[in-house]
Order: structure tokens, then C-alpha cells, then sequence
């Protein structure tokens, strides 16, 4: 559509600026100034320049979180996209069970975070879970509590639970949108059902993919109450993730300058990643 | 031999998998804390209703319930409402900056609540609306907002700019335009923006718990204190974990035909 340039459109955009402004800016310029001083308590501070952030590029620590996180970002998205295109890609097109489909795949999506923890904490006990019980009952020593590995597998497996329906969603989204047309051109060329998905279904799901993958790159490396419900970062901090482990600095430890440092590099990461990919996969539609 | 025959084995290994730790925890809830502890049992074997009374009748389960749906509505009708007009104008105007503003807005979804639950409980104490449902609402508006913008401009370019020409040369001024005419229009936009706002409002904890204490205390950090304080009252929590499941589905329900729309027609 052709726009108009019309400068007083901002009128429009004021009440949303004015709230999100509000909501961001502040709590970001009190981490900002939290992190460049010094405190020794009874709320006096000094100056203390880049020292924390200079600490906290430098940690064993801050690098061990940041390499788990990306490990579970990473190890996610890889699961979850290729899956819900699959399951998207499976599922009835017409009648009465697109409904029943999409109602039952959403039903993870609205549960409370906490409660999604709570539920496969419950879930996996090796003891008197389900899924815990039943790996144990066919010979796999399993224990979340105790074993890294398991704890990890119960991570990961609670997290395609949890969001592997959005993909399916946002795929099923994009597949639907493709007129009948375009089957039956593909059909009279002979194409087989590879050449479809790759010259038809996967560049009409091009755009909804991308937002796919931005939400849950975002949402995954901010991901707090699930795993600390799940494991609380254990066994040890073999699954302390990012947010986990700067909730252990800023109010376990209270470590204001720290945790504000760690804060701010953490939000960079996200932004740098998402403006990169946003940038490369918007690209195309300019021109 | 056909695979495709059997394409619905996929969505339906799927949604067994889902459906597995919701039955689970459906099925604790009505197991006695003797039996959790004491075996492992598929079904209850003696069923009870005692983890549900409890919650009804003790005002500190009950009222978390109702703090949380007052705060999840606030939120979703102040999000909507401001993001319309907002929307509007990137989905009809070219202005300076738009573009870094639309950008700007999707990178406070980026923000992590752990980064932000600190410096939001200085502001709103500063401001005094700690421990009331407005401030979990406004709080929530901070990822809320951008999301309704996102999907309301989608289904906003999607209207032929025609119809406001249409409507201006028929002698509707500009507020009755959008309120009676587009507004209308756009309702399965604005169903499915509301159905996000409520979703991501209703399912956050960290915020909703750190700006809170007593008054406007959300269910789930109800749901929190008791896992910790009382030890293994595991049906209980299974049975408040249950009644949290219901408002989503309700509202899944409501809109089972547009949520697969809503993002698809955003732009990215």
C-alpha cells in the first residue's frame, strides 16, 4: 500500500510512545546508573566508571552462563522450527479437526510459567512422575535432580512442549495463506512433494518463520521462571542460565553494580542478534 | 504405498505428547497427598475433591484468582486501546522515524523481566501504585503494547485504504470514521491482539510477583509461596496449577479460528 507522509500521524503514536517510553526508559537509565557506581550500603554511591563491566566481560562465570544460554537457545531452535514446519505441514487443512488441532497445540501457550515449571517438575520426578518413572521402569537411570545430563534433556524437552505449538501456528499460518493455484500449477509441472515445499511452501512461510524465530530467539534468552521452577539452575549451575544466574547476583547477592553491568551487556546481545537478523531477513522486501 | 495416508499420525503423536503432563497434573489434583507420595498410580485411586475445597473457601487461593484476571483485563483493554490509533498510523502515514520507532517498540519485548524487575519496583513504589493491579497492568504493557501494535498494523494494512476515502467523502468526520466504521472492520484483528495481550499478561510471573505483596497478589506466586513454605502439598498445587489451565482454554476457544491468522497477517 502507498503510503502518505503525513507528519501529525504522530499525534496517533503519542499515547503509545508515552507509556512504553515510561515502562522502558526509566527502569533502563536506573540499571544504567546502577552500573556504573560503587555502593558500600545506606544508599550512598560512588563513581566507579567501566570497572564492572571490564568485570563481568572478563568472569569464568558471566561466560559460563552466557555459553549455556546460548547452548539452550540454540539446541531449541533447532528442535522446535523444523518440528512445527513438519507438524504444520501434517495437519488437516479443512473440517472439523482444524479446530480441534489448534485448540488442544495452543493449550501450552496459556498455561502460567510457573505452572508449566510446577507441572513437569511433577512430571519427571523419577519417583512418582510419569515420564521419570517410565524411563526408569525401561532400564534408563534417570534423575533430573541429580544427573546435569538429565536435567538438561528435561529442560530442553519442557521448553518443545511448551513452545513448539507457536511455530506450528505461525507455519500453518503461512501455508494457508497459499492459493489453490499454486498446488495445481505444481501438480501439471510434475513436481514432487520436495520441489512443493521448497519452491512454493517455504518461501510463502519466509515471513512468518522469521517472526517465529525472532520470538522464541527472544523469548528463549530471556527465559527465567520455567527452568527455576524446573531445576533452580542445578545440579551444581550445570543448567544456570542467564537470567537465572543475574537473579542470583542482583537479589540474592545484591550486587547492584555487578548484575546492572551484566544487565546491559545481556540486553545487547538480544539487540545486536535480533537487529542483525531482523535486518538480513527484511532485506529482500525493500527493494 | 502411500505415506501421505498416514500425515495424521503426526499431529496426533503431537498432541498426545501435550496432552501428557496436563493429564498428569489433572489427575494429581484429585489424588490424596498419601497416594502421591506413597505409590505411583495411573488413575486416583481414592478420589477426592479436598485440594479443590481448599482453594474455594480459603480467601488467600481464591482472591490470587481474581487479582490476576483484574490485572490480565486492565492490561489487555489499556493495551488495545492505545495501540489502535498507533497502529493506524504506521499502517496509513509515512512519518519521520517511523520506521526506528516501529523497531524501537519490538526491542521491549527483548527486554528480560529479570533485568527490568528491580528498577520497576523502585518506580512504582516512587510513584506510589506498589501492590495494586494497575501497576502489574502497566507493567505488562511494556511487552504487551509493542505486540498489539505489531498484529493490529498487520491486519490494518490488510483494509483498503478506499474505504476511508469512501468514508470522509460520505461526511464522516475522523473519530466516527474509526469508531464506527473501522473499528468494526478490524474486530477479528482486535480479537486476536487481545487474545496475545491476555495470553503473555496471564502467563508472566516475575513482574507480577515482584510488584506485588499483599493486595493485588497474583495466583501464581501464591502457587509459589506454597511450593515452598509447606513443604509436598503436591495435590494442591496440582489442583491450583489445573484451575489456571481454564481461562486460557476458555479463551482459546473464543478464537480458535483467528489466532493462526494473527501473526501471519503482521509484518515482520
Amino acid at each position: 500500500m502507498n503510503k502518505t507522509v503525513n507528519q501529525k500521524a504522530w499525534f496517533f503514536v503519542l499515547p503509545v510512545l508515552i507509556l512504553v517510553a515510561f515502562n522502558a526508559i526509566v527502569p533502563l537509565m536506573t540499571v544504567v546508573n546502577y552500573s556504573v557506581q560503587e555502593t558500600f550500603g545506606d544508599n550512598v554511591f560512588f563513581w566507579s566508571g567501566l570497572i564492572w563491566f571490564e568485570d563481568v566481560l572478563t568472569s569464568d562465570r558471566f561466560h559460563a552462563s552466557l555459553g549455556r544460554q546460548l547452548f539452550f537457545t540454540f539446541s531449541i531452535l533447532a528442535i522446535e522450527v523444523p518440528l512445527g514446519v513438519a507438524i504444520a505441514l501434517a495437519m488437516p487443512r479443512k473440517g472439523i479437526w482444524v479446530s480441534v488441532c489448534l485448540v488442544l497445540m495452543a493449550m501450552p501457550l496459556l498455561i502460567p510459567w510457573n505452572v508449566v515449571g510446577s507441572m513437569w517438575n511433577i512430571f519427571a520426578l523419577p519417583d512418582i512422575g510419569l515420564l521419570g518413572k517410565t524411563l526408569n521402569t525401561i532400564g534408563f537411570d534417570y534423575n533430573y535432580t541429580r544427573q546435569p545430563g538429565d536435567a538438561w534433556f528435561t529442560l530442553i524437552l519442557m521448553d518443545v512442549w511448551h513452545w513448539t505449538s507457536l511455530v506450528v501456528l505461525l507455519a500453518y499460518a503461512g501455508l494457508v495463506s497459499i492459493p489453490d493455484a499454486y498446488y495445481q500449477a505444481a501438480k501439471i509441472d510434475g513436481a514432487n512433494a520436495w520441489a512443493v515445499f521448497r519452491f512454493i511452501q517455504l518461501p510463502k512461510m519466509k515471513r512468518v518463520l522469521t517472526i517465529a524465530i525472532l520470538l522464541r530467539f527472544m523469548d528463549s534468552f530471556n527465559i527465567y521462571t520455567e527452568p527455576s521452577v524446573l531445576t533452580g539452575g542445578g545440579p551444581g549451575n550445570s543448567t544456570t542460565l542467564l537470567s537465572i544466574d543475574l537473579v542470583k547476583i542482583a537479589l540474592g547477592q545484591f550486587d547492584l553494580g555487578p548484575a546492572a553491568a551484566m544487565s546491559l551487556i545481556y540486553f545487547l546481545v538480544i539487540l545486536l542478534t535480533s537487529w542483525v537478523f531482523y535486518t538480513v531477513m527484511t532485506r529482500d522486501e525493500e527493494h | 504405498m502411500d505415506l501421505r495416508r498416514y500425515k495424521w499420525l503426526i499431529p496426533t503423536v503431537y498432541i498426545i505428547f501435550l496432552m501428557l503432563p496436563i493429564y498428569w497434573l489433572i489427575s494429581m489434583s484429585f489424588k490424596t497427598t498419601n497416594e502421591i507420595l506413597g505409590s505411583f498410580t495411573l488413575f486416583p485411586q481414592e478420589f477426592t475433591l479436598e485440594n479443590y475445597r481448599t482453594i474455594f473457601t480459603d480467601p488467600t487461593w481464591y482472591s490470587g484468582y481474581i487479582n490476576s484476571i483484574i490485572y490480565v483485563t486492565i492490561n489487555t483493554v489499556l493495551s488495545v486501546a492505545v495501540a489502535l490509533p498507533a497502529a493506524y498510523a504506521f499502517s496509513r502515514y509515512r512519518f519521520l522515524g517511523d520506521k526506528h520507532l516501529f523497531f524501537w517498540l519490538l526491542t521491549n519485548r527483548m527486554a528480560p523481566a529479570a533485568v527490568f524487575a528491580l528498577p520497576f519496583f523502585q518506580l512504582y513504589s516512587a510513584i506510589g501504585i506498589f501492590d495494586t493491579h494497575l501497576a502489574v497492568a502497566l507493567a505488562h504493557t511494556l511487552f504487551n503494547i509493542p505486540l498489539a501494535v505489531w498484529i493490529l498494523e498487520g491486519f490494518m494494512s490488510g483494509v483498503p485504504k478506499q474505504l476511508d476515502e469512501t468514508a470522509y467523502i460520505d461526511g464522516h468526520s475522523f473519530p466516527a470514521f474509526f469508531i464506527k466504521i473501522f473499528i468494526p472492520t478490524i474486530s477479528a484483528g482486535i480479537g486476536v491482539a487481545a487474545f496475545f495481550c491476555f495470553m503473555f499478561s496471564w502467563v508472566e510471573l516475575l513482574l507480577a510477583k515482584t510488584l506485588t505483596a499483599v493486595a493485588a497478589k497474583p495466583i501464581a506466586a501464591t502457587m509459589t509461596k506454597t511450593a515452598s513454605s509447606s513443604g509436598y502439598e503436591l495435590g494442591l498445587l496440582a489442583a491450583a496449577g489445573t484451575l489456571t489451565i481454564i481461562p486460557g482454554a476458555i479463551v482459546i476457544y473464543f478464537v480458535r479460528n483467528y489466532i493462526a491468522k494473527g501473526f501471519a497477517l503482521g509484518r515482520v
